[in-house]
């Protein structure tokens, strides 16, 4: 390793960002603030600084994309009652549980996640409009005097559960890019190696994935159940 | 290709320009003069994007992330229907409200799968660059589409319906984006190296167990910080990973590499940098706490991570 030539001031960089945690300031301005101090450790001046700032920003645009052009059409659908619709329908089934609801849902995210359909869930148009509401709906059934804490709770699980089938299927899948970004970095090294053995070998910690998150689904049955007596 | 990504920049951004015009002319909203001037200046990015000149993109981040950072961006007011009109009208469409929001993923599975090669006369008919952003993009706008036609509602209430939910957002919306500038910048000024070298110089690799944690929890942390695993992958594994872990231990590249990046989603569960994944859900959820999908999801990545650390541990000799 080459130890004489490394620059440790960028890492004030993140020292920023957990100040910024810590003292509990506008994310956003934590952000901005750690982009300057950065920086201006590694020596730039305040235009060049700008000018990849700037350069950054065009580039990544189409990061917020996934999230805003489906937006128009579920506005609307709410308008008309989608949320309204998807609890009545769950409301209907009697063995539905929020737990038991989470858990379908973990299984197929993780499995469509794992054939590379990775756009099958996500935030904007599934939890939001669809599967927030259903676990939501499925606990008002079961306890009249279902709380805002315990509503929190459902909402803020049924987020988690997307990303944990997401991020723990998604691996398993060989044309994903993490797999194709893993060979690459390993080509780089002078290791070659077989996609289809990194997608194998990501099994065992996707069963494991599966196993911890709907213990948990399982425990939030329960949680709400002594909420609710 | 027919069908390019920067169409849907230009669909996006007539989007956010619609936004803050409405914004502009909501008498509701107190700070109505800074919200419209906030989603007028992204809308210039989606709009203008690479015409700008760097400099200037770069100063429209600065005061968009000011306006943010000190409360600019409000509420308005958006002429909601009550429960009672929603629960009614849910029960005259049925199942038929379904319709619209599967399509929003079928499409994008159908575009990025059947139609990944498809060419008419010698060109792509997708961008192939950017087929799921395309096929999602396609899958909005049929479902938009459909939505009116089953609602009898016009593309203006659409836009309306896309400002209350982008307002509930609010800065939420640019947090992830301005989070993936932070990370191009740590990258351009080594953070990557810094990181390695301060693992590697002072933690000591001679025990297996020891070295096979390090780069696990490591990977872990620097995703927290990072707020991204592929920015993670390649320091841990270049630094641990392939000197340590495959040099000394002759470990199995392809389990290094596998559960190494396991290990990085364990991280990107738990950091609020992972604003799309974590941040943001709290938002759209409409939850009071910012950070209530995080700790809803460290009690999972925890456990899972010592799963990681164990199963590299058993597995990478096999």
């Amino acid at each position: 390793m080459n130890q004489t030539v490394v620059n440790l001031w960028p890492l004030l960089g993140v020292a920023v960002i957990i100040a910024g945690f810590v003292l509990r300031a506008h994310p956003v301005l934590v952000v901005i603030a750690a982009c300057f101090v950065t920086g201006f450790a590694a020596a730039m001046p305040v235009e060049q600084l700008l000018a990849t700032l700037g350069a950054a920003f065009v580039k990544t645009r189409n990061l917020p994309m996934i999230l805003l052009l489906p937006i128009a059409a579920i506005g609307l659908l709410e308008r008309h009652g989608l949320k309204e619709h998807a609890q009545a329908s769950i409301a209907r089934i009697k063995s539905a549980t929020t737990g038991r609801l989470l858990i379908a849902y973990l299984a197929i995210r993780e499995l469509a996640a794992a054939f590379g359909l990775t756009s099958i869930g996500g935030h904007p148009n599934m939890v939001r409009p669809l599967i927030a509401p259903m676990a939501e709906g499925a606990a008002e059934v079961r306890y009249p005097n279902v709380t805002m804490e315990m509503r929190y709770r459902i909402r803020a699980m049924a987020a988690a559960t997307d990303n944990v089938g997401l991020f723990f299927g998604e691996d398993i899948f060989v044309a994903f890019g993490a797999i194709v970004l893993m060979q690459t970095i390993l080509r780089g090294e002078g290791l070659e190696v077989d996609p289809l053995h990194m997608a194998l070998w990501g099994i065992p910690t996707a069963i494991c994935a599966f196993i911890i998150h709907s213990w948990r689904l399982y425990r939030l049955d329960r949680y709400l159940a002594r909420s609710a007596a | 290709m027919i069908l390019k990504v920067e169409y849907f920049y230009y669909v996006l951004g007539a989007m956010l320009l619609m936004v803050a015009w409405m914004a502009l002319r909501d008498r509701h909203n107190p700070r109505r003069y800074n919200s419209a001037l906030f989603w007028a200046l992204y809308a210039v990015v989606y709009l203008a994007g690479e015409q700008l000149p760097p400099v200037t993109a770069g100063l429209m981040m600065v005061a968009m992330a000011l306006i943010a950072g000190f409360g600019g961006v409000t509420l308005g007011r958006y002429g909601e229907r009550t429960a009672e009109q929603r629960r009614d009208s849910a029960q005259r469409l049925g199942h038929k409200l379904l319709i619209p929001a599967l399509l929003i993923p079928l499409t994008t599975v159908i575009g990025s799968t059947l139609f990944k090669d498809v060419k008419w006369d010698g060109l792509f008919l997708l961008d192939p660059k950017n087929i799921t952003l395309v096929s999602l993009g396609c899958g909005s706008l049929f479902a938009v589409a459909t939505a009116c036609w089953l609602t009898r509602s016009t593309p203006l209430q659409a836009m309306r319906e896309s400002r209350r939910l982008i307002d509930h957002l609010g800065w939420a919306v640019v947090l992830p984006h301005m989070l993936a500038v932070l990370g191009l910048l740590f990258t351009d000024a080594g953070m990557g190296k810094a990181v390695a070298h301060v693992v590697t110089s002072y933690i000591n690799m001679d025990v297996r167990l020891v070295a096979v944690a390090v780069y696990c929890i490591g990977m872990a942390l620097f995703t927290i910080i990072m707020g991204n695993g592929f920015a993670a992958f390649p320091v841990m594994a270049g630094g641990v990973g392939i000197p340590v872990l495959v040099g000394v231990y002759h470990a199995n590249p392809a389990v290094m590499a596998a559960i190494g990046m396991f290990s990085a989603y364990c991280g990107t569960l738990m950091t609020p940098m992972a604003a799309n994944f974590n941040i943001v859900p709290a938002a759209l959820l409409e939850l009071p706490d910012k950070n209530a999908v995080v700790k809803m999801q460290v009690p999972t990545a925890l456990p899972l991570l010592l799963v990681n650390v164990a199963l590299l541990y058993f597995l990478m000799n096999l």
